[in-house]
């Protein structure tokens, strides 16, 4: 102890040593040192984040359109009347937003959830699984989105050779009136699955054995195991699972633009909010109308995270 | 004495796995299908873009011709000479490459003063950026640059893709710091080094993987990202999502040239997610299970 003792306090003695004789700059950034860290991100989010929101929310307040340099009157609320009263476009764009994100998380929580339970045991062959899982994943949406416009071409896509094959007749699928959303949610489908396999697999392989164990001791079925043991368990990372894919789900653009194009197609088949406030933005120039559009839509993505947030509040207790 | 302790573990740690099998036959043979199902249900319409690129117009439209053909590189070679596609691979790569170095340099010390001092309404913040809709942004973006007249410059287009880099590097390094033991540094400081040189010294080379993490999601985020580029790139700085759409704005479509298009931009992120899989599986499920 005493052998140890001498050097460690002629260190500590150098490195103040070294404090005075770097000047009282380093000593200045130690003190100071949790802003000093944190304040270029947060000035990075000041200047690019916030105030391009504030401005947002005054341009929703105004009748601003055409060029972006052109001169704006403030005229209140009027863009919200508008928009809120507009039953042609802005209730349909809100109401295939919560479907569009609503059936695709359903079933990618659902889907992921079978497939999470699939891969967790360790098997054989495990890599590859896990390969397949990961592709999908990382592709290029826009690629995706052009990938699948060529499988569900009604003429020569795979999807209709497919259904040709088991006596179905063929599907209009993205060109037709009332399939077109559907068929995007099928996209998503493929593509964000896996996620939630990815978080959810996070989830079950975190859980104790024992009260799975016990439960078979006591003669449960896997039914009874997985409805009244693992799910229960495991619902702070279902909602966790909701929380992250929601998200980006309301968000969802590049496949419908580049599957459809402007509008959400010709009878907006597709037009959720985000595209909707995209083609008010750049495609019409529309900049209060579409801001107006952008500060409803934020309030209903933070209602709905609001939401979520209390539900796992109320399933972690 | 190690070796004893060793066998004894792998061995209490396989006793409960070896029992769980008692699943039947049956569900053996399910789960086997139920995988097979699931590998061609997420590869298969991969592969079917892969087949296009190899095939001439002529063949895409013979349904006859699905799998058997003839293959060619005549689409690939059309659309990396004639459509200039070197430059819009450079672009992608060089906008993810900087946009994600420069969030790391911003985003991980921010995320270590964030975890180390509990800063949660300054990582609220931060975060709050992954909920908003980008095209909120973009219409101020546009306005100040283009007044600057700098839309279709590199550097807009790099601030565009930090705004989606900085909160996921922040997300993810303040749960990795807060899974590093705070006594390392304590340790540190004791033995002489500032608070800043324990960082730099201690904290920073233990969070490599984790860095790594960020790192890695964050470039194939900025790869694929689609909207921003779609407004803010010009002729010179154009990425290679909007290129691809832009394929497709002629009255018909050149579906070989498009699927190799297509698997021109997916190909080298798919390359780095087999060499990097670990790490964007943890990258994705960052702090999904702490409840």
């Amino acid at each position: 102890m005493s052998v140890l003792n001498p050097p460690r306090s002629a260190g500590t003695r150098k490195a103040s040593g070294r404090k005075g004789a770097g000047g009282s700059f380093s000593a200045w950034a130690n003190r100071h040192r949790k802003w000093l860290f944190a304040a270029p991100a947060m000035i990075f989010v000041g200047v690019l984040i916030i105030f391009p929101l504030a401005w947002t929310l005054y341009l929703s307040l105004t009748d601003s359109q055409g060029s972006v340099r052109a001169a704006t009157d403030f005229i209140g609320f009027k863009n919200y009347l508008t928009v809120l009263t507009d039953l042609e476009r802005f209730w349909p764009a809100v109401g295939r937003t919560l479907s569009f994100t609503g059936l695709a998380l359903a079933f990618e929580v659902v889907l992921g959830m079978g497939i999470a339970l699939l891969l967790w045991r360790p098997f054989r062959g495990e890599k590859w699984v896990r390969v397949a899982i990961l592709l999908p994943l990382v592709a290029t949406p826009v690629a995706v989105g052009m990938m699948w416009r060529l499988i569900f071409d009604p003429n020569i896509g795979f999807a209709n050779q497919l259904l040709g094959a088991i006596g179905i007749p063929p599907q209009p699928w993205l060109s037709g009136q009332d399939t077109a959303l559907g068929t995007t949610i099928f996209m998503d489908v493929w593509q964000w699955t896996p996620m939630v396999v990815l978080i959810l697999l996070a989830g079950l392989t975190s859980l104790s054995d024992e009260p799975d164990e016990a439960a078979r001791v006591d003669g449960a079925n896997a039914f009874q195991r997985f409805f009244f043991i693992t799910l229960p368990l495991m619902m702070p990372t279902v909602i966790v699972a909701i929380l992250l894919r929601g998200i980006d789900a309301l968000k969802t653009f590049d496949i419908l633009y580049a599957t459809k194009g402007k509008g959400g197609g010709s009878f907006h088949e597709v037009e959720t909010l985000n595209v909707y406030a995209y083609g008010l933005s750049f495609d019409y120039n529309q900049y209060g109308l579409s801001s107006a559009v952008l500060i409803l839509f934020f309030m209903i993505i933070i209602g709905i995270m609001w939401l979520l947030t209390m539900r796992k509040k109320a399933v972690t207790k | 004495m190690t070796v004893v302790t060793d066998s004894t573990t792998t061995a209490g740690m396989r006793t409960p796995r070896r029992r769980k099998p008692l699943a039947t036959r049956a569900y053996k043979v399910f789960r086997v299908v139920a995988l097979i199902v699931v590998v061609l249900f997420l590869l298969a319409p991969l592969f079917w873009m892969l087949l296009a690129s190899l095939k001439t117009n002529v063949d895409i439209y013979d349904t006859a011709k699905a799998v058997v053909f003839s293959p060619t590189f005549e689409n690939y070679a059309n659309v990396l000479q004639r459509n200039n596609y070197f430059v819009f691979i450079f672009n992608s790569f060089w906008v993810a490459f900087v946009s994600t170095a420069l969030s790391i340099v911003l985003g991980v010390p921010a995320a270590y003063a964030m975890s180390r001092f509990t800063m949660h309404r300054s990582a609220l913040v931060v975060l709050m950026a992954r909920v908003i809709p980008g095209v909120s942004l973009l219409v101020p973006w546009y306005y100040v640059f283009s007044n600057l007249r700098m839309v279709g410059s590199f550097e807009v287009l790099i601030l565009s893709h930090m705004f989606v880099a900085l909160p996921l590097i922040v997300y993810i390094m303040m749960s990795y710091f807060d899974s590093l033991p705070l006594e390392l540094e304590e340790s540190a400081e004791v033995d002489g080094l500032t608070p800043i040189g324990a960082f730099r010294r201690i904290t920073l080379p233990l969070a490599v993987a984790g860095i790594a993490t960020a790192g890695i999601l964050s470039f194939i985020f900025s790869w694929n990202n689609f909207m921003f580029a779609l407004v803010l790139s010009g002729s010179k700085t154009k990425t290679l999502p909007v290129a691809i759409f832009d394929f497709v704005s002629y009255a018909s479509i050149d579906w070989g040239g498009l699927m190799a298009a297509a698997t021109v931009v997916t190909i080298p992120i798919m390359i780095i997610a087999l060499f990097t899989q670990k790490y964007i599986v943890s990258g994705l499920t960052a702090g999904a299970t702490k409840g």
